[in-house]
């Protein structure tokens, strides 16, 4: 009994320092030389200044110039990188459905004006629920190619040229065969910013 | 539904199997005493680590003193990380690892955490880069991933070998072993990995960024990966951010999203294989395989259909859900665009069969049959693979009935792998099985029946959901596996850093004690049927012997666990996931 004791307490401490210390600090040190971008976040500066992370979608609703992210409900404003959180919403609320239904009516009202096509059944699912993190920095293919249409109107391009910008910042399927495409509206973003500055 | 996604799920299954297998000779050997490739650089800290720990390698122990071991080094554990948890912001923590000066959170929420991270369960009533310093995460979490995994791998091992023989072993030359050989390479590896592939690694206090219309975000940072790893490798679950998997951080691509999938079952599966050669016969392993696996296709099909159709609340919205060009459609509520509806499935059937409760999609958002997956998979006890030793141990007590039913039936005395099965370990698998589940449905029943518990239901007053969200509550704790309905909530917090903030305590201590009744007693039943069988002679299998290594067993012991888990829960889950799921009503 009292040999245990003594070797419980010498094996927690023994185990904090090597697998709470030492084994963090080893893979830190690795990752900062062999991966430095990916292991501080995939920064993006523009002109030296920090704009965001690749992987972390922000919020564009302020500007219909640009792509919009998905619908994000996180506390203190959409897209709260310092807070993730899931929405929770339930699959037979009533609030989930209100809530679908006032993304909907958002989405018409922005994209309705340049693509005349454009009804509720042709909405895709990405452009009005949220998602897991709430952080999304992807759209669906579908989700792009019909803004396209309000961005190229906006900036003066053709929709072609704005097409190929969706393609170019398309990723493709894990392995080919896991997950799915999506648009990086970030990256996205800036591109069209670089072109049509 | 995409022929992508389906490959998703069947390619998954081939890959998984293809890598458990080599694992699980590797481990076999790990676990006899034998060399391995690793050995001629491990031995050396091995035997350092002996030294330091005082430990005479070569001692054997019964099984009482065994669990002795097991429970004093898990007290040992707890203390210490209640006490780092409690002293977050002590003069001693140096400021580069709590750079944002966060508090403790209060006591009651700190009790759960701490149990649920020595359990294995990682159940998280706090959100991380809002409540824990890094240092926490650090010498706190990570540590207590990396033992509360190792512990349920010897409890695994220990009943392996007094299934096969005369010994159970030594919990720490079992503990040591499992840590430097199993867990520690793989869990460099992958950490590794999941660094070059995007998952972060660093001591930053937190990015401030300007957006392109000119908004302020800033953006939480820390030592991600490397708990990442352990965390996945070890099915513990619990995130470094409040929504785990999901985040862009902890689980950047469509890729790392498969290969932590792999993480998580790997070992699981593997130590069937190792269970089937420690045998002596490989097919005894198959045979448990086989049932795992039917098992886990079974729950990873319905759960994607059941997703791909999409819920009540979008069609009511009037969106169309079915696959248009660009777009799968489906439940994308909760889910991310990169993972993708089949990539979110599949991850929540493979984190509810084990206890890995890491979640990449947000549960309480899936549609009622998508959510009665996970809750079904809770109530087969983690036998499904399960988590890492726990699977495998609380599946040998379902062979052990298994062929006691099948012996009943065939009128003879039940015997498996040569040793006679008697009063004593049918009583001791049965109690085994059993007190899991009685914990989850008395602390579900404590919740629902008192005022104490719907302070903590979010859709309170909305049906069906908050009885889901409670009922999901108790069984992830109960079975130490930590996913959840994130609605329901032990914890009120205000602001970032702990401030004003306060737990629920009810739930914080219902569910804390739920935890270490249903992690320890297990353990404790299993240990002692690994002793009342290493004390049995061996003797020949005769021509009545009913065989444990062919598709009749498999379907034999399928039935078992699906009748015991459907016998117990089945109309609880009705209360909840099922009426929302065949009636499509809103509430």
């Amino acid at each position: 009994m009292r040999r245990d004791i003594l070797t419980s307490l010498i094996a927690a401490v023994v185990f904090t320092i090597l697998l709470g210390l030492v084994y963090p600090l080893l893979i830190t040190g690795v990752s900062q030389v062999a991966f430095p971008g990916n292991a501080n976040g995939q920064k993006i500066e523009v002109n030296g200044k920090l704009v965001g992370s690749k992987l972390i979608g922000q919020s564009f609703t302020s500007n219909p110039r640009y792509f919009q992210s998905r619908p994000s409900a996180t506390e203190g404003g959409e897209y709260n990188a310092a807070a993730s959180a899931f929405s929770n919403r339930g699959p037979n609320g009533r609030a989930t459905a209100q809530a679908d239904t006032e993304n909907i009516n958002k989405y018409l009202a922005l994209n309705r004006p340049y693509d005349s096509a454009l009804m509720v059944a042709r909405i895709p699912v990405d452009a009005v629920n949220t998602s897991a993190s709430n952080l999304d920095p992807e759209i669906s293919q579908a989700n792009a190619w019909i803004q396209a249409h309000r961005v190229a109107a906006k900036r003066g391009l053709s929709l072609n040229v704005v097409d190929r910008l969706i393609s170019k910042h398309t990723s493709g399927r894990g392995l080919g065969f896991s997950g799915e495409r999506g648009v990086n509206v970030l990256e996205l973003n800036l591109a069209l910013d670089g072109g049509s500055r | 539904m995409t022929v992508a996604g389906w490959l998703t799920i069947v390619l998954f299954a081939a890959i998984l199997t293809a890598l458990a297998l080599p694992l699980g000779r590797y481990m076999a050997r790990v676990f006899t005493g034998e060399r391995v490739f690793l050995s001629p650089i491990l031995a050396g800290p091995e035997r350092f680590l002996y030294r330091v720990l005082r430990v005479d390698p070569k001692r054997e122990q019964d099984w009482r003193s065994y669990a002795k071991s097991l429970l004093i080094f898990s007290l040992a554990g707890w203390l210490l990380l209640y006490l780092i948890l409690r002293t977050q912001d002590a003069f001693f923590v140096p400021h580069g690892l709590n750079p944002l000066g966060y508090h403790s959170a209060p006591w009651d929420v700190t009790f759960n955490t701490v149990s649920s991270f020595v359990t294995n369960t990682n159940w998280q009533y706090y959100s991380g880069e809002t409540t824990m310093s890094y240092l926490s995460q650090m010498i706190g979490l990570t540590v207590q991933n990396w033992l509360s995994a190792g512990t349920g791998i010897v409890v695994a091992v220990a009943l392996v070998r007094g299934i096969v023989g005369r010994s159970i072993g030594c919990f720490w030359r079992d503990l040591v072993r499992t840590i430097l050989y199993v867990l520690a390479p793989i869990s460099i590896l992958a950490a590794l990995v999941l660094v070059s592939q995007g998952v972060i690694q660093n001591f930053t206090t937190s990015l401030t960024a300007h957006t392109l219309t000119g908004l302020t975000q800033s953006i939480a940072m820390g030592p991600v990966a490397s708990q990442e790893a352990i965390k996945l490798l070890g099915t513990n679950g619990g995130g470094f951010f409040n929504v785990n998997s999901a985040h862009p951080f902890e689980n950047p691509t469509a890729f790392t999203n498969l290969f932590e999938m792999l993480l998580v079952l790997i070992v699981p599966a593997a130590l069937v294989f190792m269970f089937g050669r420690m045998t002596g016969n490989r097919r005894q392993g198959y045979a448990i395989y086989a049932t795992m696996m039917v098992m886990f296709l079974g729950a990873a099909a319905v759960a994607y259909v059941a997703e791909a159709h999409g819920s009540p609340a979008q069609h009511a919205a009037g969106l169309h859900t079915h696959v248009i060009a660009g777009s799968t459609g489906g439940n994308m509520e909760g889910k991310e665009q990169r993972l993708g509806i089949a990539g979110s499935a599949l991850f929540d059937v493979v984190t509810t069969v084990t206890s890995c409760g890491a979640v990449n999609s947000a549960i309480e958002s899936f549609t009622g049959i998508g959510g009665a997956v996970p809750m079904a998979n809770l109530s087969a006890s983690e036998v499904i693979f399960g988590g890492v030793g726990t699977g495998l141990y609380s599946m040998l007590l379902y062979v052990l009935l298994a062929v006691f039913i099948g012996g009943l039936m065939v009128g003879r005395t039940p015997e498996w792998l040569g040793k006679k099965l008697e009063a004593r370990e049918i009583k001791l698998a049965g109690l085994g099985i059993l007190v899991t589940p009685l914990a989850a449905l008395f602390c579900t029943a404590m919740a629902t029946a008192s005022h104490a518990g719907r302070a903590s239901i979010s859709a309170l007053g909305k049906g069906p959901q908050g009885f889901s969200e409670t009922f999901y509550a108790y069984l992830s704790q109960a079975n130490n596996n930590g996913s959840a309905f994130a609605g329901y909530t032990g914890f009120v917090q205000p602001n970032a850093g702990n401030v004003g903030a306060h737990g629920v305590t009810f739930a914080d201590l219902l569910g804390g004690l739920g935890m270490l009744f249903a992690r320890y007693a297990p353990i404790l039943f299993a240990l002692a049927v690994a002793g009342a069988l290493a004390g049995k002679r061996v003797t020949p299998a005769g021509l009545g012997t009913m065989r444990t290594d062919n598709p009749t067993f498999v379907v034999l012991l399928i039935g078992v666990i699906v009748f015991v888990g459907a016998l117990t829960f089945f109309p609880a889950m009705l209360l909840g996931p099922i009426v929302q799921g065949l009636t499509g009503h809103l509430y």
